[in-house]
């Protein structure tokens, strides 16, 4: 069986047909071609696939696409400016070396930006504590913590 | 050269690479489609260990969506996976290498050991379908301890393999450390269990293969750490096809620390069904799927010795080993609890003779290889443990005892093979001692003690052998590879560089270093120089990123690449500036008549050998783009110290992690910022052996217990601290960069640091002996126990 969605994906409305078994981070990926979206485990343990769903930090492999019907969804794609200017977050974890091999990077930036929502002045303390759900296996985290705390500052100015 | 007078090298550049991570365009291979896609999935074993009575297809192949269903009958023509080193046994026998099929051939003998292979148009349908398989197992009784399996009644998993023996193999001579044993004042022993560990690159392994009909050629995109590695083995060992018929592409590929080093049987089913079917077929591995088929790491078990002197001086090491191999041997397991592993033994110290054994057995688990470190975490456990041990037991200071048998005298040979070629073992255990604060410990563990907290402070003074390797002594040792490097450097006709490399960065930033060290020599702008790995049809050959060997071997190959078109670019200049070759020097990206002003620029130059108007074309050929292939003369030696400060509740057995110091010694570093991100990575990977993963079977039905994230405890933030890094430098002394390796040594010093830590802490309440992982409950159990 299949479910007509309408929603708006980094700004853009999209209509789509999907199979109702279909997830969120794959229709992201296969039907909307946003690779950057990507898939670490299959328990919503590892949090490589958190895209912004209303401006709320979500696992898209614990989502059905056609939950989110109707609603606004922001992935990694949807940051940078139109001309390519990094979001400050982004850019945050380029002079932090907040990120190796980039496969985490996109579910640890999506995660970044719900945590300064909610905690704009968060220490590394609560930084540590609100990134649990995101699995880095290169950084030790150490410079992804620092990262968060750099782009909550350049967010804030 | 030193590391900081070559314009960016020596700078924490930032990555080059990090844009198009930072914005969703990495390319990883889930991340590619081919025309006429269609998707694979694996049936797999449930069993541990039992006998195929029969597979039952034909309603999967009625499915919705399938392509086609094969099986291990199916894959005629197909031979087994080969492993990559030969041991030859203490019986001078070659080691038991028993068949490993790519899918089963009438017998499974782990959970997860792929039995059939459904392709179809959908992953889904290609799951569905693969449940309408029907398979008839008998059950068989399985064994999964390594130490198990070589006892007497044991279940027989191979038939080429009786008592589950793969090899009995030793290093050392054995009559001088018995007799040092027999003088000395005190032996230190110990009994370790190196936890078995799961790689867990978060990108889980993927494949996408097809075939070109036209070209009669296969393509494969693969998620894995040398592609050139993976076609030599894939096609000259195990499908009979000429090199030359099949590229491997490792894109963007997330994650490795060993996991990806390997061919696997997926790799092989997918490239052959690929021109069964004539589909391009993907498969992504399922997290869950990758914890019963992902090569595992460690899984040793040991009793080591430690002979010294009145004065703690040590006179001898004796070390027996069994390792598990799982149910079959990946591609270098063999050479993982042997030439990776007894080689290390000496440590930084002068230990005269050592004498190691190892039994490697087969038991119903996934195959064991290579994880970061490699044999080398599980040398440096072995020896910092008996050291601390000693120390302890001889009440020496941990510091000292150290310091007593430091080596100090360079070149090295140790008793195991090995030649150190330069070290400063004093200079990282001071440094670390300093930035560690060790001074203020005895304060530090008084003001826990008020609070009812136990406080350790633990030691570790590695050292790995890196850059692999000289192939003459790996061929002599059993590598039936070389192990040099390659490095093409192009230089475009307006100046532009592109870097080949057979390297593979999968999160090392290989495009950022290896640009940097290409701006250093050639006095070019970073944003012209690109850097180009993993693609068997650009590069022209490759061994690959694993052994911390990327900067020391292949940026050699990039370095002496480089020299070649220097060399050619001086008699263009010669000729250009109409000079002698002799009086052209090459400085700052220009070519200048020595004691004129009458120069050139690179960029000029590289035009000039493409638009050869005025040339010397009688003498040399047109063009600007050499090739360079590197082989070392020796290992290399990364050493350094690690303290670990931790705090244990005896209440809850809880262990904290409250300080982490690593001073390590990498030779000449290219960028700090790189180095320290891998410091702060392996480090995190050793704590979490220490602290919390753990691979467990079940003894019973050997299912693995420890299957997803939910059950393998992987560090998160917040289970570790941010961690204090310091370096010294003594420049290697074999090759041009001066560079040792970085990418390993934090999970090789770490375990240990942080062990002995928890050692340190819980001596006061009588505990002795602690495996890894320190979690609550073994700590809280081993506090009652010394109590009762």
């Amino acid at each position: 069986m299949s479910v007509q969605l309408s929603l708006t994906v980094n700004g853009k409305a999209v209509k789509a047909d999907v199979d109702e078994r279909t997830l969120l981070v794959e229709y992201l990926r296969n039907q909307l071609a946003l690779t950057g979206t990507h898939v670490g485990c299959d328990t919503g343990q590892c949090g490589a696939c958190t895209v912004l769903v209303d401006g709320r930090a979500v696992k898209s492999c614990n989502m059905l696409a056609a939950q989110v019907n109707g609603g606004k969804v922001q992935t990694i794609e949807g940051l940078a400016a139109a001309d390519g200017t990094l979001h400050p977050m982004q850019a945050a974890f380029k002079e932090c070396h907040g990120l190796q091999c980039g496969f985490c990077t996109p579910g640890m930036v999506m995660s970044a930006l719900d945590l300064v929502a909610r905690h704009p002045n968060a220490d590394e303390k609560k930084i540590r504590e609100e990134l649990e759900g995101n699995l880095c296996r290169c950084t030790g985290y150490q410079n992804i913590v620092r990262a968060v705390k750099t782009g909550a500052a350049a967010m804030a100015k | 050269m030193g590391a900081n007078d070559m314009g960016p090298v020596g700078q924490s550049i930032r990555r080059k690479e990090d844009s198009r991570f930072l914005q969703g365009s990495g390319q990883y291979t889930d991340d590619v489609v081919m025309p006429r896609q269609s998707y694979g999935f694996f049936l797999r074993s449930p069993h541990a260990h039992a006998k195929i009575r029969k597979i039952d297809t034909a309603a999967a192949k009625a499915a919705p969506g399938v392509v086609a269903v094969y099986t291990g009958d199916d894959l005629t023509g197909v031979n087994g996976l080969p492993c990559g080193w030969l041991i030859t046994g203490t019986d001078s026998k070659p080691m038991n290498e028993p068949p490993h099929p790519v899918l089963a051939q009438g017998k499974v003998r782990h959970v997860g050991d792929p039995v059939a292979l459904v392709v179809a148009e959908s992953a889904h349908e290609a799951k569905d379908a693969a449940e309408a398989i029907s398979v008839d197992y008998d059950v068989l009784p399985s064994v999964v301890n390594c130490v198990d399996a070589l006892k007497a009644g044991a279940p027989q998993i191979h038939d080429g393999a009786p008592g589950n023996k793969c090899y009995t193999w030793a290093l050392g001579d054995k009559a001088a450390v018995d007799a040092a044993f027999a003088k000395a004042a005190h032996v230190a022993k110990v009994d370790i269990v190196n936890n078995r560990l799961i790689p867990n690159a978060i990108e889980p392994r993927a494949v996408n293969a097809s075939y070109n009909r036209a070209e009669q050629a296969y393509t494969l995109y693969v998620s894995n750490q040398n592609p050139h590695v993976e076609r030599l083995l894939m096609t000259a060992f195990v499908l009979g096809l000429p090199e030359t018929k099949v590229r491997v592409i490792a894109p963007d590929v997330g994650g490795g620390f060993g996991s990806k080093i390997y061919l696997y049987a997926e790799d092989v089913a997918l490239v052959w069904a690929s021109k069964q079917a004539n589909r391009s077929i993907k498969w992504t591995c399922e997290r869950g799927e990758a914890f019963v088929s992902d090569a595992h790491g460690r899984d040793h078990v040991t009793h080591a010795e430690l002979a010294c002197d009145k004065d703690g001086k040590f006179l001898a090491m004796r070390v027996i080993t069994t390792a598990n191999m799982g149910a079959y041997l990946s591609t270098f397991a063999s050479c993982i609890p042997t030439i990776l592993y007894a080689t290390l033994l000496a440590g930084q110290y002068t230990t005269p003779v050592i004498y190691c054994e190892v039994t490697a057995s087969f038991t119903n688990t996934v195959p064991v290889d290579a994880y970061r470190g490699a044999g080398r975490p599980e040398a440096t456990y072995v020896v910092e443990r008996l050291v601390h041990q000693a120390a302890v037991d001889m009440n020496i200071p941990q510091d000292e005892i150290r310091r007593r048998n430091f080596i100090r005298k360079f070149p090295y040979a140790t008793p195991v093979a090995l030649t150190y070629d330069t070290g400063n073992y004093d200079a990282t255990l001071d440094e670390a001692m300093k930035m560690a604060d060790v001074a203020g410990f005895a304060a530090r563990k008084a003001e826990s003690a008020k609070r009812g907290k136990l406080r350790g402070l633990g030691y570790s003074s590695y050292i790995e052998a890196c850059g692999l390797a000289p192939s003459n002594v790996a061929g002599a040792l059993g590598a039936r590879a070389g192990l040099f490097e390659a490095g093409q450097v192009r230089v475009n006709p307006t100046g532009g560089v592109t870097i080949f490399t057979g390297s593979h960065s999968h999160g090392q930033g290989h495009e950022t270093t290896f640009a940097q060290i290409v701006a250093g020599r050639l006095g070019i702008d970073m944003a012209n120089i690109e850097v180009v790995h993993g693609d068997t049809g650009r590069i022209p050959f490759g061994m690959g990123t694993y052994g911390s060997r990327s900067l020391s071997v292949g940026g050699t190959a990039i370095v002496k690449a480089l020299d070649k078109v220097i060399a050619k670019g001086r008699k263009v200049a010669a000729h250009v500036l109409e000079a002698a070759e002799a009086d052209i020097e090459f400085k700052d990206g220009k070519f200048t008549v020595a004691g004129t002003d009458r120069s050139k620029a690179f960029a000029e130059i590289a035009l000039a050998a493409y638009v050869p108007h005025n040339y010397p074309l009688d003498t040399l050929e047109p063009g600007l783009d050499e090739t360079a292939f590197y082989d070392p003369t020796n290992f290399t030696y990364p050493a350094g110290t690690h303290i670990c400060e931790v705090e244990i509740d005896p209440d809850t057995g809880l262990t904290q992690v409250l300080a982490f110091t690593a001073c390590d010694d990498f030779g000449n570093i290219i960028n700090p910022m790189i180095v320290e991100g891998q410091v702060h990575g392996g480090v995190a990977q050793g704590l979490g052996q220490a602290l919390l993963e753990s691979c467990v079977y079940d003894p019973d039905s050997g299912q693995l217990l420890s299957g997803s994230y939910m059950d393998y405890a992987m560090p998160r933030a917040d289970d570790i601290p941010s961690i204090k890094v310091g370096t010294k430098v003594t420049p290697c002394t074999h090759n041009p960069l001066g560079a040792k390796g970085c990418g390993e040594a934090g999970a090789i010093g770490a375990p240990a640091a942080m062990m002995n830590a928890v050692h340190d802490a819980l001596l006061g309440v009588g505990v002795k002996d602690i495996q890894m992982p320190a979690s609550p409950h073994r700590v809280w159990r081993a506090i009652q126990s010394a109590k009762a």
